[in-house]
């Protein structure tokens, strides 16, 4: 078990900077997942922090001692990779021992381990088969277990399931959950699925071009993002934005007026902002509702029926389209014309600069 | 229709490559066919295909000149070289291939671009080199060059070959506490086995009937066998009875150890299914 610290790291290939300037605690056994869209530099971060990478500027502390000039097989850590990157001529067997030996653990000890390992992850009758016999979920329990045959102090991830099917990667990540719930190991894990990233981790991360945009709870994202950007990013389908002006506000709440005239009373706060601000009024698929007749009318241009649920794509006035995810039963038909209902205690407001105004009421769910 | 097409093409490919296998073996086919000829038949005309076979040129091949003398000496300059060669290439190509700097590319193309200088540009500086450092007529001076002509192919074959090789496996390697060298040899060689067998091999083979340098820096000594079928084209006049026995007599064994390994050498070449 160990607490990782990333004190302002920097990264330059170059002349660019990649990584500008991140700060981070990691907590023992804390779960913590890197997402951001493809660039953004989550793969380049974790390696930084892996020592696969040199650390331009900053401090990097494993368990408070700082690693920044340690080797990566001296570090305590272990990584599995998104190609799984198994030795192709060894066996399951060896390509678990490869580690062991090279620490010059005992034989028996190395034996003992191994096996150990591979009937936790049911292994077990592929122990003398070499990768190329395996198949891809296979393999990624070979990569996972010779992972843990080391009982690192912290696992690295990157993507270990985008190159599993559907299916597979639903499996895989329950998995993976119950071993980190039983191993209680410190892990990095780097995704761009959102649902890895909301059921497994205990502390999101989300960054974009190399910054932090915001930490913390998969809840905590959801129902408070920081800004736009992580407002965007944390939900699928992802949330509606709405244009609209600052009327004024008090204690209780702001109220803000959307394009269609209507008045909207969001229960944020809005210190200092003058009346006439431009500002975006934000509110998640699963919140809106429709209705017949009412304030912010389209027309409807695509009913996708996922069967437990209804996903309704609404072409606003302005060319807009609103999206609203509402029951499976639900009659609406393409080319209709419906009504939009934001409760605004759904909503969220941002301001012109794209910071989220602070909810008077946390969310039960997201202290 | 897509079937008719693919059968014909395949016909095609098939009498192309048995066309160029023929038209590449022919030489070879036919100085074997005449070092079992007399003299009187090998330059006959028009050439007889169908005759009485001889071993005569041999008989007099191996009485005038010693044979294993020179044999022994190519086997030691070839494999010598080759075992430098390889040993030298797999940190240089390691290097280049998986720390690459900006100037990674522009060294390749240069070392390739000595290859482009014709040997005899080079003759008289390396004639004296080789003189005033004692090597003349030595194998070890004909090692030496021979491994320093053949090393920037050598580097590039195994740059190519490690490229093949995903990074990432080697970043186990290193996650897993291996050293530079224990990723490199643990983990990166056998890998890359079959690619570096078959550098080794080609680097064998163009020793193996590398002339230039054996003619001008061999006399007596440390003369291989490409010194050995030179020494059957003067004096008195061609006899292709016995020009082509010493001929096949030198090439027999690489030709034969080709053959023998023609399936790693495909392999090799063909490698890059180490997913
Ligand atoms: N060796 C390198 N040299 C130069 N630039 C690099 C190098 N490696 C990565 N980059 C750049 O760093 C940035 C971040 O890359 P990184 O691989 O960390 O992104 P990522 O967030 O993991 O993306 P993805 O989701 O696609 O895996 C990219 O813009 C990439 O072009
Ligand atoms: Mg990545």
């Amino acid at each position: 078990m160990a607490t990782v610290e990333l004190k302002n790291l920097r990264k330059t290939y170059l002349t660019e900077e990649i990584i500008k300037g991140i700060s981070l605690s990691i907590e023992e056994r804390e779960f913590v997942v890197f997402v951001g869209p493809s660039g953004c530099g989550k793969s380049t971060l974790l390696r930084m922090i892996a020592g696969l990478e040199d650390i331009t500027s900053g401090d990097l502390l494993i368990d408070g001692q700082r690693v920044n000039d340690v080797e990566p097989g001296k570090r305590g850590l272990a990584m599995v990779f998104q190609s799984y990157a198994l030795y192709p001529h060894m066996d399951v067997y060896k390509n678990m021992e490869f580690g062991l030996k090279l620490a010059g653990m005992p034989e028996a000890e190395r034996r003992e381990k191994i096996e150990h390992v591979a009937r936790t992850l049911q292994l077990e009758p592929y122990l003398h088969h070499k990768p190329g016999q395996l198949s891809g979920g296979q393999r990624q329990r070979v990569a996972i277990g010779r992972a843990i045959v080391r009982n690192p102090k912290v696992f690295l991830f990157d993507e270990p399931l985008s190159n599993l099917d559907a299916a597979l990667r639903g499996q895989m990540r329950v998995e993976l959950s119950a071993l980190h719930r039983k191993l209680g190991a410190t892990t990095i894990y780097v995704t761009h699925d959102q649902v890895e990233a909301m059921t497994m981790a205990d502390k999101i991360v989300v960054l974009q071009k190399g910054v932090v945009e915001q930490i913390g709870s998969p809840l905590e994202l959801y129902h408070h993002p920081r800004n736009l950007f992580v407002a965007r990013f944390i939900g699928s389908p992802p949330m509606n934005f709405f244009p609209a002006i600052f009327q004024g506000g008090d204690s209780a709440g702001s109220s803000v007026q959307l394009r269609d005239g209507s008045i909207l009373y969001v229960p944020v706060t809005s210190p200092g902002l003058l009346p006439g601000t431009k500002v975006t009024v934000g509110i998640r698929p699963e919140h809106v509702e429709l209705a017949s007749s009412g304030p912010n009318s389209g027309v409807v241009e695509v009913v996708e029926r996922l069967g437990a649920i209804t996903l309704v794509h609404v072409r606003m006035p302005d060319g807009e389209i609103i999206v609203v995810q509402t029951d499976g039963a639900v009659l609406t038909e393409v080319e209709t014309r419906v009504s939009l209902t934001l409760p605004p205690r759904n909503c969220h407001l941002f301001a012109p600069d794209g910071l989220a105004f602070e909810a008077c009421h946390r969310h039960p769910l997201a202290a | 229709m897509a079937l008719k097409t693919k059968t014909s093409t395949r016909i095609g490919v098939t009498i192309l490559g048995w066309g160029i296998a023929l038209w590449l073996f022919f030489p070879i086919f036919w100085m074997i066919l005449t070092s079992f000829k007399s003299e009187v038949q090998a330059i006959s005309t028009p050439p007889k295909l169908f005759f009485m076979p001889t071993l005569s040129s041999y008989g007099e091949v191996f009485e005038r000149a010693s044979y294993w003398h020179f044999a022994l000496n190519t086997v030691i300059v070839s494999v010598g070289a080759t075992a430098i060669a390889v040993a030298l290439a797999v940190p240089a190509a390691y290097s280049m291939a998986f720390l690459p700097s900006k100037r990674t590319r522009g060294t390749l193309l240069w070392m390739l671009s000595t290859r482009m200088l014709p040997p005899v540009g080079v003759l008289v500086p390396i004639y004296l080199l080789a003189r005033n450092t004692h090597l003349l007529d030595t194998c070890t001076g004909l090692a030496v060059v021979d491994m320093l002509t053949n090393l920037p192919i050598i580097v590039w074959m195994l740059y190519t070959f490690f490229r093949e090789v995903p990074a990432p496996i080697l970043e186990a390697g290193r996650m897993d506490g291996a050293t530079r060298w224990q990723e490199m040899t643990m983990v990166l060689l056998p890998l890359a086995l079959p690619g570096i067998a078959s550098t080794a091999l080609l680097s064998l083979i163009l020793c193996w009937n590398e002339a230039f340098w054996s003619l001008n820096l061999t006399s007596s000594h440390a003369a291989p066998l490409t010194a050995f079928i030179a020494s059957f084209s003067s004096p008195e006049g061609l006899f292709f009875g016995k020009l082509s026995a010493a001929s096949t007599l030198a090439v027999a064994p690489i030709l034969v150890f080709g053959w023998i390994s023609q399936k790693q050498l495909v392999r090799g070449l063909t490698f890059g299914a180490v997913k």
